[in-house]
């Protein structure tokens, strides 16, 4: 089962961009695409633990800040070394102008 | 396509691991052989200084490719094996036991090994040297808290392990002989700022400062610096740069310089032997002026490039400098060339954090450094990259505004 929780607020991030949400001791980053949909993976790279809310996205891929691993973030697939784990990735609606991503009950 | 002879791979490091998983993903299906003198998998190193000496990460976490996908994939692994000489006639190598290997083609990815410093008191106990697992493994014990360590070399190696130590709760000095840190590598304001950043977390940073000798009784308990004055310690790190391990090349007769001549194929002056990673000097895709990086980046890459290369593609190595480094809770990343620049434009960025532009004759960006808290300039650097290679002329006010995004003039709707 999993439960919605409420990320952000659909204003707060611009679109192509990408916002850090941390929640019960973990963390998460939330992505407004080009095309205004919105998706969630985990917050951290699979390469080693880093933020990748401080990388950049271009289109749907979001490139890690630190050795500039690519994922594409709507499928979580990572792109090539020096990255080779895919990046977790969770359902996300929009419902009272706010982001929810949907997160497995512990 | 199969050959009797294998690709051989001397050296097993980040570029030799890297190009030996390459060749596989390019679709060579021959004997593919991968000779490293180090008892390790294929590891990345940058950790070595950071992560590991603070345990917040495995040594097993660095390798690049596990025991089981190189098996899996065919790729016969001797590992602390030394390659002793190259016969480039014969298209041979000799191991060190006197074994002998016949190869189709040769990649040379040596490294370097770091440089010790020559002076009285250097073979003491605790004058220790950073550049492997093993090396790593022997300094993480000494940096417990309370204990003294001297650094000598104020490079990155130097002032990411004093940086470590500090975290550690160890007393550091930083001794330096130049006048500023990081100075072969930095831009004035960016060693300013290092310099700051260090001294404010309680480093000791001397710069000027000239080293006599090591002494101590067996191991090593102070440092006598050329006016007399003796400083106390436990342990000493020498991170004094790198030595290129270009013997083996020279040897068999290959063309070399600062380090193994390759071309913009990655290719030395024997048509069956390449070079990568820090060992190799190969054509800056700019200037066209013979180039030695020692970067985690160039070592990645060019171990790519030259498994195509090595496939008989013949594009050209073109890929932009790009090197960051990890001090305390901040980060500097540089990309591009510095030197060359008609002019540098200055952006503010908050939290004392900065990005320098440099821009050409024509106002079009060669290269930009940045420095912040965490990983706050990646995103900026990574746009800087790629505005460098767009080759647009851009507006120098523009980039000195923090308000204007590196994105939106990347894709040309300037708001200036
Ligand atoms: C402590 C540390 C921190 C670093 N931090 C950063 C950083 O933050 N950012 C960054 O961009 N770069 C960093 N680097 C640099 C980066 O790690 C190197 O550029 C990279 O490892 C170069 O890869 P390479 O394959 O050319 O050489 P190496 O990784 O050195 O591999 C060469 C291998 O060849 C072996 N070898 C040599 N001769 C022989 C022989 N005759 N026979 C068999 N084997 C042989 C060596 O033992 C070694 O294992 C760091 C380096 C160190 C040491
Ligand atoms: S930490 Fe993300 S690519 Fe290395």
């Amino acid at each position: 089962m999993s439960h919605w929780i409420a990320a952000c607020d659909v204003d707060d991030i611009e679109q192509e961009d990408v916002l850090r949400f941390d929640h019960a001791g973990r963390t998460y980053a939330i992505y407004r695409a080009p095309d205004d949909q919105f998706y969630a993976t985990a917050g951290t790279c699979t390469h080693e633990k880093v933020h990748l809310a401080d990388g950049l996205v271009m289109d749907h891929i979001i490139e890690c800040p630190k050795h500039n691993g690519r994922f594409d973030y709507r499928s979580g697939k990572a792109l090539g070394a020096p990255v080779c784990v895919n990046l977790q990735t969770y359902p996300v609606k929009l419902e009272g102008g706010r982001v929810w991503i949907a997160l497995a009950d512990a | 396509m199969s050959h009797p002879a294998p690709i051989i791979i001397v050296g097993a490091g980040h570029a030799g691991g890297r190009a030996a998983l390459a060749l596989r993903e390019q679709g060579y299906a021959g004997h593919l052989l991968l000779i490293g003198d180090e008892p390790h998998l294929p590891y990345e190193r940058p950790a070595l200084s950071k992560q590991l000496l603070l345990d917040s990460q495995p040594a097993d976490a660095c390798h690049i490719g596990s025991a089981e996908q190189y098996q899996a994939q065919a790729i016969e692994r001797l590992a602390g094996v030394r390659v002793a000489a190259i016969q480039p006639q014969a298209r041979r190598i000799r191991l060190h036991d006197g074994r002998e290997l016949d190869y189709h083609r040769l990649l040379l990815a040596t490294g370097g090994r770091a440089r010790h410093a020559s002076l009285p008191g250097a073979d003491l106990a605790g004058v220790q040297l950073l550049r492997t697992l093993d090396d790593a493994a022997a300094l993480q014990p000494r940096l417990q808290a309370g204990q003294r360590l001297l650094v000598v070399g104020g490079g990155f190696i130097g002032l990411e392990v004093a940086a470590s130590a500090r975290q550690l709760g160890c007393a550091v000095t930083v001794l330096e002989a130049g006048d500023r840190l990081a100075a072969r590598a930095l831009p004035p304001l960016i060693s300013e700022k290092l310099l700051a950043l260090h001294r404010a977390r309680g480093v000791e940073v001397r710069l000027g400062c000239q080293i006599a000798a090591f002494r101590g009784d067996g191991s090593v308990s102070a440092v006598a610096l050329a006016d007399g004055e003796l400083l106390a310690c436990d342990t000493v790190l020498v991170g004094i740069g790198i030595q290129p391990n270009t013997e083996l090349a020279a040897a068999a007769g290959l063309a070399v310089g600062n380090g193994i001549r390759v071309d913009a194929r990655l290719r030395t002056s024997d048509a069956h032997i390449y070079a990568v990673g820090d060992v190799c000097e190969f054509p800056c895709p700019v200037s066209g002026q013979p180039q030695r990086l020692e970067t985690w980046r160039n070592a990645e890459e060019q171990g790519r490039h030259v498994a195509r290369s090595l496939l008989g593609a013949d594009d050209a190595y073109a890929a932009l400098p790009w090197f960051w480094s990890d001090q305390f809770d901040h980060s500097l990343q540089l990309a591009g060339q510095l030197q060359a620049a008609a002019n540098c434009v200055t952006r503010a960025l908050p939290d004392d954090g900065v990005l320098l532009f440099y821009l050409d004759a024509a106002e079009r960006l060669q290269g930009a450094c940045g420095w912040g808290a965490g990983n706050s300039i990646a995103r900026d650097i990574k746009l800087a990259e790629m505005l460098i290679r767009s080759g647009k002329a851009l507006p120098a006010a523009a980039l000195a505004d923090p308000a204007s995004s590196l994105k939106s003039l990347l894709k040309g709707v300037t708001s200036v």
